[in-house]
């Protein structure tokens, strides 16, 4: 896998997408060889064009001999537990093209972000010698804003016509924007929203991200969005700001993975329960409190 | 149905993936969207490739996205000439085990040439997607190699 065959990669990234335990040597095995890797996490309310803005930037990398991949994620069914995956057609197929890996993921219920799964995805990506890995999603607002915590550089894409929801849409994901990109630039009312954009940072503190006005279906603008991110990446690297959010990821994934352990430990509570009767003996004769016995036990489990 | 949100899914047995795809120059996709909707809602992750797909390019996005099933929808009537050569392209990139199932307007006299071909079963006009969710479920190989 190491070497670049495309299949092995395809099945590396099964394992750690859904079988914790079985690949946690998988995982461990590939860390040491990823962090060349950079990380762009595009994100944006639905329908504002985020895969086809994808397939007008990968066009781009690939024109310039950049490996890339792309993890395409999509919402499962909270009833079914499928998943309709449909961005791979706006990507586009590039048959034979060794050097871009497209990949369509679901979102396997996880709530508020992006799941473990995905950040193992990742590394099996950026072991595999991806200089660019794209991680695109579906963002809403607030409780949406996870991708900031898996990407280097975040791009939110948006549209004219939203409305009353840029305003909503402020207090989360654009705030978190290393660039804004305006999609649907042909639209009438996308030039206002660029300037509302503008003004809106205009009145805050903090210096507005570069916002473009791109059109992904006629490629409009994708060359300047490509410069700006490439300027975007070059100033964190000189400012040491890449550092800071290395760490970010590392301790996100740190605690991702702890919660998974501690969740598992606390499956077995019943079970400790259950095994240590003299410890409930002690409740019942009023020796120890509830809250205390609690206590004794949940030294037990870690 | 039951609900499946969990915050520790690692623990479950992972959906089973599909490619459903649309070979040759065959434009009409309403039926293979019927079938994506009806493969979501039996639990399957289904990745569709949208129209006027090539041999090699369906064999590469089953490659990429490591499907167990690739699901072939065709109305066009051109299944005899493009089915062996895309059979051809999944052996080309390795998938010669890949389970291989077309569904669409397919005459009964060409079934039996469709399963010499290396697809595993046909489902003409008549068929129901239940029909088709089913035999997939019962027919997906457990996987041999583990990474």
């Amino acid at each position: 896998m190491l070497e670049g065959d495309r299949r092995a990669i395809a099945r590396s990234l099964t394992l750690v997408e859904s079988d914790h335990d079985s690949v946690a040597g998988l995982v461990d095995h590939l860390y040491p060889h990823t962090g060349s890797a950079v990380i762009l996490g595009i994100t944006g309310p639905p329908g504002v064009g985020k895969s086809t803005l994808v397939g007008a930037l990968v066009d781009r990398f690939r024109r310039s001999r950049r490996r890339v991949a792309v993890l395409a994620v999509d919402p499962s069914s909270s009833v079914s537990g499928g998943a309709a995956l449909g961005d791979r057609i706006r990507i586009g197929e590039r048959a034979g093209d060794h050097g871009l890996f497209v990949r369509s993921v679901a979102s396997r219920g996880h709530r508020g972000g992006l799941a473990l799964g995905i950040a193992g995805m990742v590394h099996v990506l950026d072991a595999a010698g991806f200089e660019l890995i794209i991680l695109e999603t579906v963002g809403v607002g607030q409780g949406e804003i996870g991708i900031v915590d898996r990407s280097h550089i975040v791009i939110v894409v948006q549209v004219p016509g939203l409305g009353d929801d840029i305003q909503a849409l402020k207090a989360g994901l654009l705030e978190i924007a290393d660039i804004i990109v305006v999609n649907k630039g042909d639209l009438s009312g996308a030039a206002r929203v660029v300037s509302e954009l503008r003004s809106s940072f205009a009145m805050g503190t903090d210096p507005a991200p570069p916002i473009l006005k791109v059109s992904a279906a006629t490629e409009e603008g994708v060359d300047d969005l490509v410069v700006a991110i490439d300027d975007r990446a070059a100033m964190i690297i000189d400012t040491g700001s890449i550092e800071s959010r290395r760490r970010r990821l590392a301790a996100t994934e740190v605690l991702d993975y702890l919660q998974v352990e501690l969740r598992r430990e606390l499956d077995r509570a019943g079970q400790l329960v259950t095994d240590e009767p003299n410890v409930i003996d002690s409740v019942s004769s009023r020796e120890l409190s509830p809250r205390q016995a609690a206590r004794q036990l949940a030294r037990l489990i870690v | 149905m039951e609900c499946r949100q969990s915050d520790n899914h690692f623990d479950r047995p992972r959906p089973i993936r599909v490619l459903v795809a649309k070979p040759g120059l065959d434009g009409h996709d309403r039926g293979a969207k019927v079938m994506v909707r009806a493969m979501r809602d039996a639990g399957f992750e289904v990745v569709y490739t949208g129209l006027f797909q090539t041999p090699e390019m369906i064999a590469n996005a089953a490659l990429h996205e490591d499907v167990d099933v690739v699901g072939l929808s065709i109305l066009s009537g051109a299944h005899m000439s493009l089915f062996p050569r895309i059979v051809e392209e999944l052996r080309e990139v390795g998938l010669e085990d890949i389970l291989v199932v077309a569904g669409g307007t397919i005459p009964d006299s060409d079934r039996r040439a469709i399963l010499t071909m290396g697809i595993s079963e046909v489902f003409g006009p008549g068929a129901s997607l239940t029909s088709v969710v089913d035999y997939i479920r019962s027919n997906v190989g457990a996987r041999s190699d583990v990474a």
